[in-house]
């Protein structure tokens, strides 16, 4: 006797009725109001539109400066205990000191091994000392400095007011920046791009400028510029960081576009301080290296807050107070990738990709039902019922649709017949061999089972590994393939199986329509 | 209920092995096009391998493409291509693909593209690949398409016995070899889809051989006395209603990819629509006329088990 047994076509049903309830926000116009865990399918970059960057964070250039403080504390440490020594040079990769004689170069290294934590010290080739750090302390200085970007990172673009922005990291030093509905990366790009280290130095205003160029000047001063290549003799280490800023905002002053900003205590403390002692010098505010502007120190500050004149409009104060307020990137961000989609060419790729479903839709099950005749309906509701498996699950699954993800929607509409087909071709072969209406139905879904298992399996294969190694829109077209994949071998062999069963109950035939 | 297409579901005698040498000669001189295609003319890279920007922009007017590329031409750009998409004229691609350019002279040039252009027009796409990202993601499509064909010969091995992966493996490296060679021969944009497309073609092109092999391993326990070339045939025209229907369903749905998907998943949509034929070609002409190659009985003789417990 041909029959399903209650539980499996309840739970048939069940999964039928599972499958429509999450697909069903997909239509509903007021998303909003719906639970969170009742969403319609999220859009990728590509189909909403929006900007999608991959920024590298530039370890060298904090390990050359770590490096390079690394190299003042060694020098001033041979210096205090006389110990001569040869050469002292920095790289990323570490610092290295040649001292001939073996018992200082023991001695300095036991020195050297204190100046920070992590710090190892090894000989190489003959003379040469090479401090670093061990590759512990390094992976963990680097993932800290990462972590660091990220979290600047995501308080610029909050700033902003992005909805929604994904920030996270890849690999050792990337950082993927998801904005949707952005319309305009390059100002983020901008953004992203300075990293904003603020400090305030001291001017010489003995030293002349062109004595300083011919490297002529005091071992605590350098040289540094404005922004119209104006040069600046300044304290080499800053009075103030920009480190103990809390708060930057645009403001004017006389007409004038400035930044007002205020220290924590322990920077207002030091700054009360360094104005007070040096009234009548000027103070060079430097940004990223270049001096944004060096007034003269008219009185001291003790209130822990001031204004930052220069050369701004409206705009780039607002931006510097966005950037001062945001903190300062530990590391220089470079955009390796972007990809942005305009919201115009997303609404056009949706209805495109709408449009190719509904008429792949119509065309195979046109086709099914003029090969099939009433077995070709059966499977109509199938391939129907499949679709709406597949948005339920990647509604379900929050899974990111992209525009290669409808393609791959389409694709397995086309692909998932293959098991009706194969179903089929196997009933009507047991009814020719002479089996009665109900072994022939049965035996085509039996027979050609394990044969839908091995087709299915090679291209769920094909998907898994595309997931694995694809980015972005590709890996979407992983994923609705290895879904559509499953929703397509439960619809195709248990809901066929289902209606056939129930049609063969009801009218008992004499034979299969096939 | 009218079957118009029920004459696919007929019953066939066609004798697919007896054409065996035109058709070895077929794919062999495919694979040497191919194969000299690719050596002599290379891929058409995207940006996605190559590295570059690419800029799609739409107008509310007619583009005039020599008056923009003159326009950008003061530019100082290598290797800046413009293109126009669309029916009407309001869409433009411009791409820039100077190998040498660095991530910061990339983002320069879109800059200065926007600038140049003006805020009448509508920036629809921006891409920008630095040459680094080419690079990994050029090696992790590589990696990718090996894996995937490794994997997928794992799995027919664990299926079926060594000549059926063997043919398996060879239908399926023929059919990637011939599309991309396809894909070289025109120029066709070669993109991370393209990489999509020609895995998902490998995986439809298995599926394929898989088919008809379960039924010659089925036809040859079935008829033992039968003769094998009979057999091949037998089994091939047993399915051949079958890979009719899938085959044809399956390019319906790509052709409605290829015509009103978009621009964006042309090349896709054709990869696969063409993957949809070549595939069905080498179930029948390479990997099974394969088999004739083989005594399958000697091997028939140990028992296999199925793992999925039905044969």
């Amino acid at each position: 006797m041909y029959k399903l047994s209650k539980s499996r076509v309840v739970t048939i049903l069940a999964i039928c009725l599972a499958g429509i309830f999450f697909a069903v926000p997909n239509i509903v116009p007021n998303k909003d109001a719906l639970p969170s865990w009742w969403q319609p399918i999220n859009l990728g970059l590509d189909l909403q539109g929006g900007s999608n960057l991959l920024l590298e964070v530039k370890l060298d250039d904090v390990l050359k400066e770590r490096m390079s403080s690394i190299e003042d504390s060694a020098r001033q440490i041979l210096r205090e205990n006389r110990i001569r020594y040869k050469t002292l040079t920095s790289s990323e990769n570490g610092v290295k000191v040649a001292i001939e004689n073996a018992s200082s170069r023991t001695k300095a290294s036991n020195l050297f091994r204190k100046i920070d934590e992590g710090i190892v010290v090894e000989e190489v080739d003959g003379d040469n000392l090479l401090i670093k750090y061990s590759d512990v302390a390094l992976n963990q200085l680097k993932a800290k400095v990462v972590d660091q970007s990220i979290e600047i990172v995501r308080r610029r673009i909050d700033e902003l007011g992005t909805k929604e922005p994904l920030i996270q990291s890849q690999g050792e030093s990337r950082i993927v920046v998801q904005l949707p509905g952005l319309q305009n990366p390059e100002y983020v790009k901008t953004l992203l791009g300075k990293t904003a280290k603020m400090s305030f130095h001291l001017v010489d205003s003995n030293a002349r400028a062109t004595d300083a160029k011919r490297g002529k000047m005091g071992a605590k001063y350098k040289l540094a510029y404005g922004e119209m290549g104006e040069p600046y003799v300044i304290t080499r280490k800053p009075v103030v960081g920009g480190e103990n800023l809390v708060d930057a905002q645009p403001a004017f002053q006389e007409g004038q576009a400035v930044v007002s900003f205020r220290f924590n205590s322990l920077g207002g403390k030091k700054f009360g301080e360094v104005t007070k002692n040096n009234i009548g010098e000027r103070l060079a505010i430097v940004l990223d290296g270049e001096v944004i502007s060096a007034p003269v120190i008219q009185s001291a500050i003790m209130g822990g807050s001031g204004v930052i004149t220069g050369n701004f409009t409206v705009e780039s104060a607002n931006d510097l107070a966005l950037l001062l307020r945001s903190g300062a990137l530990p590391a220089p961000l470079e955009v390796l990738e972007e990809r942005t989609v305009g919201a115009g060419l997303g609404a056009d790729s949706i209805k495109a990709g709408v449009i190719a479903s509904c008429i792949g839709l119509v065309a195979v099950v046109l086709f099914m039902v003029a090969a099939y005749g009433l077995f070709g309906v059966f499977t109509t509701v199938a391939v129907f019922m499949n679709l709406i498996l597949m948005l339920g699950v990647l509604s379900l699954m929050g899974t990111t649709l992209t525009l290669p993800g409808i393609a791959g929607i389409i694709l397995t509409i086309g692909m998932a017949v293959d098991a009706n087909v194969l179903i089929f071709e196997r009933m009507r072969e047991e009814v020719k061999n002479g089996r009665s209406t109900r072994d022939a139905a049965d035996a085509g879904f039996t027979e050609a089972w394990a044969t839908i298992v091995d087709s299915n399996l090679t291209t769920l294969v094909a998907a898994f590994v595309l997931f694995y190694f694809g980015t972005g829109p590709v890996r979407g077209f992983a994923v609705t393939l290895a879904i559509g994949i499953a929703t397509s071998m439960f619809t195709s062999v248990t809901v066929t199986r289902l209606i056939i069963t129930a049609w063969l109950n009801k009218y008992k035939p004499s034979r299969l329509p096939i | 209920m009218i079957k118009v297409f029920s004459w696919i579901t007929k019953d066939t005698n066609i004798d697919f092995m007896k054409s065996k040498k035109i058709t070895y000669f077929i794919s062999l001189t495919l694979l040497a096009l191919s194969i000299a295609s690719i050596a002599i003319k290379g891929f058409n890279f995207g940006i996605d391998f190559s590295g570059g920007i690419l800029m799609e922009i739409k107008s509310p007017e007619v583009i005039n493409v020599d008056e923009m590329r003159n326009t950008l031409s003061k530019l100082d750009i290598d290797e800046l291509n413009l293109q126009s998409m669309g029916e009407d004229g309001t869409e433009i691609v411009i791409r820039a693909q100077a190998k040498d350019l660095d991530e910061k002279a990339q983002m320069n040039i879109i800059n200065q593209i926007k600038e140049t252009l003006g805020n009448s027009y509508e920036y629809r796409r921006i891409d920008l690949v630095g040459p680094q990202v080419g690079e990994e993601l050029k090696t992790n499509g590589v990696i990718a398409s090996v894996i995937a064909i490794l994997a997928i010969t794992a799995y027919v091995w664990f299926r079926f016995e060594w000549q059926f992966a063997l043919g398996a493996i060879i239908g399926l490296v023929h059919d990637v070899v011939v599309t991309a060679g396809l894909l070289s021969f025109f120029g066709l944009d070669f993109s991370l889809t393209t990489i999509a497309a020609i895995l998902t073609l490998a995986g439809y092109s298995v599926n394929d051989t898989v088919v008809t092999y379960d039924r010659i391993r089925e036809n040859l326990r079935k008829y033992k006395k039968m003769n094998q070339t009979d057999l091949l045939n037998k089994s091939i025209n047993d399915i051949l209603s079958r890979t009719f229907l899938t085959g044809l369903t399956t390019l319906f749905a790509a052709l409605a990819l290829l015509i009103w998907g978009g621009d964006t998943l042309r090349s896709f949509a054709f990869t696969i629509f063409w993957g949809v034929i070549i595939g069905t070609y080498s179930s029948i002409y390479v990997s099974t006329t394969f088999l004739s190659l083989f005594d399958l009985r000697a091997s028939q003789n140990e028992e296999v088990i199925n793992p999925f417990g039905n044969a």
